[in-house]
């Protein structure tokens, strides 16, 4: 900490209201060049995500039969026609890479949605409820997190079998119990503060109390979770795919291109490796950013 | 102290209830009737079904099949696999041993890398060091081990031809499984090169698998160490004139290792989630394999002993760790 910093941070906390919140987080956020790297890679994913058929030179499933394993351009018998060579059935990488973006978003965006929503939900709940309610979902919790997480997925898609939908599902109730741990935490520390106590003695509903007085000042811990949770969906979506049990072929989903993909892992580098580029930095990318989003938003942790 | 051993125990029993409940309920949630999956006979007669139903018990209440199953589960009886028509118990037990050799070997070679990359990087805070060990830690830590894998395949066994590829050791050594660690029964057999085979066959997948847990050790390692260098005690040690190993290796890592070593602890979670995807890779054949191939062979009862028996040995180490992280720190132990 340089000695001229308190000024500008009395300055930033005397800004009225929440857009000075705002720019305290931003001014922390942006000291850390690999957060704001993070952030940068992350936002072009979304670009490419969001215009993959007008930036793909071919469909993703398009075979050309004329041209299996071809190898990227720069090397010999590559061609300027597929950048970065094909696949065993002739289908374009770079293609397919660039609709498989879409997919690891969709996956991330999904996932953290429906585990994120839950989970605050019930730790909500089990945090004003207290007593056997609380318990009850704690224990439930407990439950679910003794299974490795990798391996309930298994199992859930087992159950309800092989598809990327499933997948999701299964890989979100993998990650729920963390929130529901996080929320219980947050509002156990918050329901006992002057703020709270002022509000239900003014009459504030517990529906109030919850939604609208504790959990805004529970949020961050909560948010640098749901970072973290989306780079863990990508990555066990992709890894669910692997073992053939997330998307089915020929979604171009990382993780399944990988598995399509292993046998010529001695005399094909590209189909190999440029997929698992694509997801390390995707995910490195996200996992920056949430370190970045724990430093700024975090006091207690700043310090690390 | 008694008071905590207790307490952490009378927790440990409603979540093993609670995950036997979900192992049981496994078979019973599959779509399709569990008895014609278990059977795998097709177009079998309602006499042949009412029988089978019977051998299996589903003929029973279901408090009464899961007061079986629970019985079952303490004599050891996990039922028989529909592949190999063995005890399951019997075939998880031939395989843990290949798991557990690997995972060792993997925490070894995180614990050997991670810790001192941690310490180096909060000893040098904020220099080049430490930027370059957390970022790699953050790759690490990023990465898809499946892809990793696949990776160092093409390196090592591909282009420099200095690994093979799958298996525990080379088809050329035979010796009786007496341990079921590969390392140790390679050296008792005596046979010249087969210990060398063996560790050759351990080097990818102990990398591969130690990766993610070596990053996580790294980091916490370093926030660790930053958080005990900043106590007055260490201040105290350095002003009395020690030298900075001494402060360092000393004073500082001690404490800072009751948080490093929980992490430790914990990572069996982690590990055993990732000796899935690494054993299948490299046909390891070690229960993670063994999982993925029930999955995919529709053999539900291996799947479900499976399910409950990893469940239950990560409970056991997280149990075995906390309770001595409550011996060596008292404050937990009030908890």
């Amino acid at each position: 900490m340089s000695a001229s910093e308190p000024v500008t941070a009395n300055v930033a906390s005397d800004a009225p209201g929440r857009p000075g919140r705002f720019r305290e987080f931003w001014r922390y956020f942006r000291e850390n060049r690999g957060a704001v790297a993070g952030l940068v890679v992350f936002a072009l994913f979304i670009v490419v995500a969001i215009l993959a058929d007008v930036i793909a030179p071919h469909s993703p499933t398009q075979q050309f039969r004329s041209a299996l394993l071809q190898p990227p351009f720069w090397q010999e018998g590559g061609t300027t026609d597929f950048l970065l060579g094909t696949d065993p059935l002739g289908r374009d990488m770079l293609s397919r890479l660039i609709h498989g973006t879409r997919y690891s978003f969709f996956i991330g965006v999904i996932v953290v949605f429906i585990a994120a929503t839950s989970g605050i939900l019930l730790g909500l709940i089990a945090g004003f409820a207290r007593g056997w309610v609380d318990t009850l979902i704690m224990r439930l919790m407990d439950i679910l997190l003794a299974f490795p997480s990798l391996l309930l997925a298994l199992v859930m898609v087992a159950i309800l079998g092989p598809s990327l939908t499933n997948a999701m599902i299964a890989i979100a109730i993998v990650l729920q119990p963390h929130y529901v741990r996080l929320t219980r935490a947050a509002v156990l520390g918050e329901r006992a503060k002057d703020y709270v106590t002022s509000a239900r003695v003014v009459g504030a509903s517990r529906l109030r109390l919850m939604f609208v007085t504790v959990l805004p000042n529970c949020l961050a811990p909560l948010i640098v979770q749901a970072a973290l949770s989306f780079s863990t969906a990508i990555l066990d979506a992709a890894a669910l795919g692997f073992l053939g049990l997330g998307a089915q072929p020929p979604t171009p989903e990382w993780g399944t291109m990988l598995a399509d993909s292993r046998e010529f892992v001695l005399r094909a580098w590209w189909v190999v490796t440029l997929p698992g580029i694509a997801i390390l930095v995707n995910v490195l990318a996200i996992n920056l950013m949430g370190d970045g989003l724990r430093d700024a938003l975090d006091p207690k942790l700043k310090r690390s | 102290m008694g008071g905590f051993l207790l307490r952490r125990l009378i927790t440990f029993v409603p979540t093993f209830i609670g995950v036997s409940i979900v192992s049981f309920f496994f078979i019973r949630l599959l779509p399709g009737d569990p008895i014609i999956l278990m059977a795998g006979e097709r177009g079998m007669s309602d006499e042949r079904y009412a029988q089978l139903a019977a051998q299996f018990g589903y003929d029973q209440p279901l408090v009464m099949q899961y007061w079986d199953y629970v019985t079952g589960i303490l004599h050891g009886d996990l039922g028989t696999s529909f592949r190999t028509k063995r005890p399951v118990w019997d075939e998880f037990f031939a395989l843990f041993p290949a798991t557990v050799e690997l995972s060792l070997c993997a925490m070894v070679f995180a614990v050997l890398i991670g810790l001192p990359a941690g310490i180096v990087a909060a000893v040098h805070r904020g220099k080049w060091p430490d930027q370059a060990l957390m970022s790699s830690a953050l790759v690490g830590y990023s990465m898809p081990i499946f892809w990793w894998a696949l990776l160092l395949i093409i390196l090592f066994s591909g282009i420099l031809g200095w690994t093979p590829v799958s298996g525990r050791i080379s088809l050329l050594y035979y010796f009786p499984d007496a341990t079921g660690f590969m390392l140790i029964d390679s050296l008792r057999s005596g046979q010249s090169g087969a210990f060398a085979s063996a560790v050759q066959h351990l080097i990818l997948p102990t990398i591969v698998l130690g990766t993610i847990p070596l990053a996580v050790i790294a980091r916490q390692t370093r926030s660790a160490m930053l958080e005990v260098l900043g106590e007055d005690y260490v201040r105290t040690a350095r002003a009395k004139g020690l030298s900075p190993a001494r402060v360092n290796g000393l004073h500082a890592l001690r404490n800072a290792m009751i948080p490093v070593v929980t992490v430790i602890g914990l990572s069996v979670g982690t590990l055993l989630a990732g000796a899935i995807l690494t054993e299948t890779i490299f046909s390891w054949p070690g229960i993670g394999k063994w999982m993925v191939e029930s999955i995919n062979g529709r053999d539900y009862t291996s799947v479900q002993g499976g399910l409950l028996m990893i469940a239950l040995i990560v409970m056991l180490v997280n149990l075995a760790v906390d309770v001595t992280y409550g011996l060596i720190n008292p404050k937990v132990r009030k908890g």
